[in-house]
């Protein structure tokens, strides 16, 4: 608000300026989605039938125990009171505690987080490099045996159950042939031994120089990230055949070939060129999705990520927990979209 | 192509079931016990609060107690710990413990009488949801100045009346009896919480192992404590694994990853036994599983429809068909193998007897009523199979399935028709379950017995309740275990409860892992007897 009224009284605007003004609207819309999902997320969390604090002292509570607690969280005062009272703690960076493992929210989420983080890029990566070409490819021989697969491989990433998937995978994979490391992200005795920097074991095992263990971590998350890098594989692909089909019956490709094209530049340079942008609102949205985590994934392969964190914490009304990973999903969503949009810049010079 | 590739090989596989490829076994550490089991309900590892099954097991192992099981030998009942010996007062009020000497925390810190006093006052003063187990003889903040008391090697507890011993040293073995090396908690206090919050993540114990670290949902791992006074553990460092999944354990324990699997169900306990290398064991546990019916509720306060309903039960049908090996037939509401167990069974399934008593009752066409049951799998087949054999006699079941918190809410509240729970003991003394099942001394909506399951079902009993409470200050065990197996019977007979199971737990494990108990129906998990 402040930086509008600036605005309208400033009578030079400098490059700099703009910069902040577009600064600080983007800030301005962050600010008012995170409020209305915290809003939102409250106050359903409140109204559900479920009692917070039988979580924390159990079933066999005496009713004194029961409201000493009760008083404790505060759960007597008006609503709109507890949420402003919320608020100011979250804005102090404060999520409160999580009713269930009695940690910080924010330790929580920010240990959970990072793993659900490792499987959501590589998942998407390799959605990325198979599904793309998978989809020009299929758009280009439209028609032939090629785009037939192409169908049926993404088909059947739409419908199959992720958990069976999931499963079948493990016995095969694992169970089975034995190439790869079965659930959790390194083998059970190898927890806590590289010294945790970015909570993604991937990363810290490198840092450390401990190959043993980031070979050993590999084995354990190409299955699970294959697994969801298949889901967005099927997506992005049909997605990309679409947009391709769309730009390959236009005008100005048969204008390119009756040029005397090569077949390679007609398809990578103009088709593709013009449907980046559309690609990437795809590629990102598929990304944030696997990022709110991939519930029945995160349990099958036990990876402590933030879908089952969240979920875990819904069935037990540990609503501090709750939010605490809303927000941080919430937050992650945004910050796509924004990098999205500049993206859009970098390779459409109309958007600017 | 990945996907391809995955495609083409689950089809390849469905197809050639019968295929097998050679598993490629990893084997773990040979001194490190690796466990798979569901471990999402700790909250905290602080013994003064600590209250779920999965917190126990884990606190067994961290901390030593005045008396204890032996984990070889769960039959012979409690036997000394860190007590060495103890004698009781002419009064039987008064019991003074003489500890063991040389005994150290994992601080290297003694072991030593204050420490009992400050663990066992600190339990009242906390005044968390276990305490219950020992401020039933009648300790408060206000008086443990008094009536526990510490004087050189030698710790007195005296009780506000005359107990059964059993029944105070009994209790003394449930988790909130843990001893707490006082000094080192202390040195860690926080605004005057004698250290709650840090006890949650920290052990300060004198047992058998000590806390590495507790990761929320994700681990537990414990380290030897090679000081630990009944002789060094062979395993030298224990991680629970929290899996979800029984599909995903059995895959573990095949694949030679883990040592142990608690949680498998019927389809992978049978999966399991046929490889070889693994083998399965069975052990009774001390959970129960019933259902109860609201005296609130018109038609459900009639006698003989609480009877006939009894009768609507196919015990013998659940039992073997989805029950098959995790729950065994058991009516009564204390559990076998504790003091004044009885294994009588008189009721099963009797369609006909039941119409005959729902006409006497005024419902010959029968009636509609609500079931309400949580959403575990095996309770709420336990509810569709009620709903089927009730409806044999013309009554309309609605089942409710909610999440554990919201169903517990409305039972809190006595706001059910009929509930299908599981009780677990708290500690290994009868009291435990006929405090609840038969005890009800306040039937009023004030009373707020929220605690006790007769109050939960609007159960009136006060002629049972003094029958119940004369037998805990009962001494002689004989005649204790027959007051029991007298209340028992006529529970059977008049209580809107229809005990049905009692659990059996069922475990993988491999060949080689010898000496691992639960602790049947009486206690926790202990680790220090395995080997490998």
């Amino acid at each position: 608000m402040a930086m509008a009224e600036t605005s309208r009284k400033g009578r030079r605007r400098s490059p700099l300026f703009g910069i902040a003004k577009k600064t600080g609207s983007t800030l301005l819309t962050i600010a008012v989605t995170m409020l209305g999902l915290l809003f939102v997320t409250f106050f359903i969390g409140r109204v559900m039938p479920v009692d917070p604090v039988l979580s924390i002292v159990g079933e066999r509570a005496t009713a004194e125990q029961h409201q000493a607690v009760f008083l404790e969280l505060g759960l007597d005062k008006p609503l709109i009171t507890q949420f402003l009272i919320y608020l100011g703690d979250v804005v102090q960076g404060d999520f409160g505690k999580s009713l269930r493992t009695g940690f910080p929210v924010w330790d929580d989420v920010t240990r959970v987080f990072p793993a659900t983080m490792e499987l959501a890029t590589l998942g998407t990566l390799i959605g990325v490099f198979l599904g793309v070409p998978l989809g020009v490819l299929a758009a280009v021989k439209r028609g032939t045996w090629i785009d037939q697969i192409a169908r049926v491989v993404a088909l059947i990433g739409y419908s199959m159950p992720v958990f069976w998937l999931a499963i079948m995978g493990l016995m095969i994979f694992y169970g089975k042939l034995g190439w790869v490391s079965g659930p959790g992200r390194v083998d059970i005795f190898f927890e806590d031994i590289v010294p945790n920097v970015t909570g993604m074991i991937l990363i810290d095992s490198i840092i450390a120089r401990d190959w043993t263990i980031f070979w050993n971590a590999v084995s354990h998350i190409i299955l699970p990230a294959s697994l969801l890098g298949y889901y967005s594989l099927a997506y992005i692909s049909r997605m990309t055949r679409s947009f391709m089909l769309e730009q390959l019956s236009a005008e100005y490709i048969t204008t390119a070939r009756v040029k005397g094209m090569s077949e390679w530049a007609v398809v990578w340079k103009h088709a593709f060129g013009n449907i980046k942008v559309p690609l990437i609102t795809v590629i990102a949205l598929s990304y944030a999705g696997l990022l709110e985590g991939s519930v029945l994934t995160e349990i099958i392969f036990s990876w402590p990520g933030i879908g089952k964190y969240i979920t875990i914490s819904l069935l037990s009304a540990d609503m501090n927990a709750v939010m605490g990973g809303t927000v941080v999903v919430g937050l992650v969503f945004v910050l796509l979209n924004i990098f999205a949009e500049l993206l859009y810049k970098f390779f459409d010079p109309r958007a600017k | 192509m990945n996907a391809l590739r995955s495609t083409i090989f689950s089809t390849a596989v469905i197809l050639a079931a019968g295929v097998s490829f050679a598993p490629a076994i990893a084997a773990t550490p040979g001194n490190m016990l690796i466990i798979a089991a569901q471990i999402d309900d700790i909250t905290t590892l602080d013994p003064a609060q600590s209250f779920e099954f999965s917190g126990s097991d884990v606190n067994r192992n961290l901390y030593s107690k005045l008396v204890g099981f032996d984990p070889a030998n769960l039959d012979a009942g409690y036997i000394p710990a860190l007590a060495e010996s103890w004698t009781v007062s002419e009064d039987g009020k008064t019991i003074t413990f003489t500890m063991r000497e040389g005994v150290t925390f994992e601080s290297g810190n003694p072991v030593t009488a204050q420490d009992v006093e400050w663990s066992l006052r600190r339990v009242i003063t906390l005044n968390k949801t276990p305490s219950f187990i020992l401020s039933q003889f009648g300790f408060t903040p206000e008086n443990v100045g008094e009536t526990i008391v510490a004087d050189g090697n030698t710790i007195s507890i005296t009780t506000d009346k005359r107990y059964a011993t059993s029944f105070v040293l009994n209790c003394l073995t449930a988790t909130v009896g843990s001893i707490i090396d006082s000094q080192t908690a202390m040195a860690n206090e926080v605004d005057g919480d004698l250290a709650n919050e840090w006890l949650r993540t920290h052990s300060a114990g004198s047992g058998a192992y000590t806390l590495g670290n507790w990761k929320p949902n994700e681990s537990v791992t414990l380290n030897a404590n090679n000081d630990f006074f009944r002789g060094a553990p062979a395993m030298q460092r224990v991680i629970v694994r929290n899996i979800q999944e029984s599909a995903t354990q059995r895959l573990l324990l095949e694949n030679g990853d883990i040592d142990v699997a608690r949680n498998l169900n019927p389809e992978d306990v049978a999966g399991v036994s046929a490889v070889d290398g693994i083998a399965v064991d069975s052990e009774l546990r001390g959970r129960l599983m019933y259902i109860s019916m609201n005296q609130k509720n018109e038609i459900l306060s009639n006698p003989k429809v609480v009877e006939a309903l009894k009768y609507l039960i196919d015990y013998e049908g659940m039992q073997n068909s989805f029950l098959n090996g995790q729950y065994t037939i058991h009516q009564a509401f204390l559990p076998a193998t504790y003091l004044g167990a009885i294994d009588d069974t008189p009721f099963s399934l009797d369609i006909e007897k039941a119409k005959a008593l729902l006409a006497e009752a005024g419902y010959p066409d029968g009636f509609e009523i609500g079931i309400v049951v949580r959403e575990a799998q095996e309770r709420i087949e336990i509810a569709q199979s009620i709903q089927n054999t009730f409806g044999q006699a013309g009554i309309t079941v609605n089942i409710q399935v909610g999440t554990g918190k919201q169903i517990l809410g409305i039972y809190r509240a006595r706001e059910h028709d009929i509930y299908v729970g599981a009780w677990g003991p708290d500690y290994p003394d009868p009291n435990t379950n006929a405090g609840t099942f038969a005890f009800n001394p306040d039937n009023s909506d004030e009373a707020g017995a929220t605690g006790l399951l007769a109050w939960r079902n609007a159960w009136s009993i006060p002629e049972m309740s003094d029958a119940t409470l004369a037998a805990v200050v009962e001494n002689d065990r004989d005649t204790r275990a027959a007051m029991y197996e007298a209340i028992q019977r006529e529970h059977q007979e008049t209580s809107p409860f229809a005990v049905m199971f009692q659990k059996i737990e069922q475990t993988g494990r491999q060949e080689n892992v010898q000496g691992l108990s639960l602790g049947g129906a009486i206690t926790a998990v202990s680790y220090w007897n395995v080997t490998k």
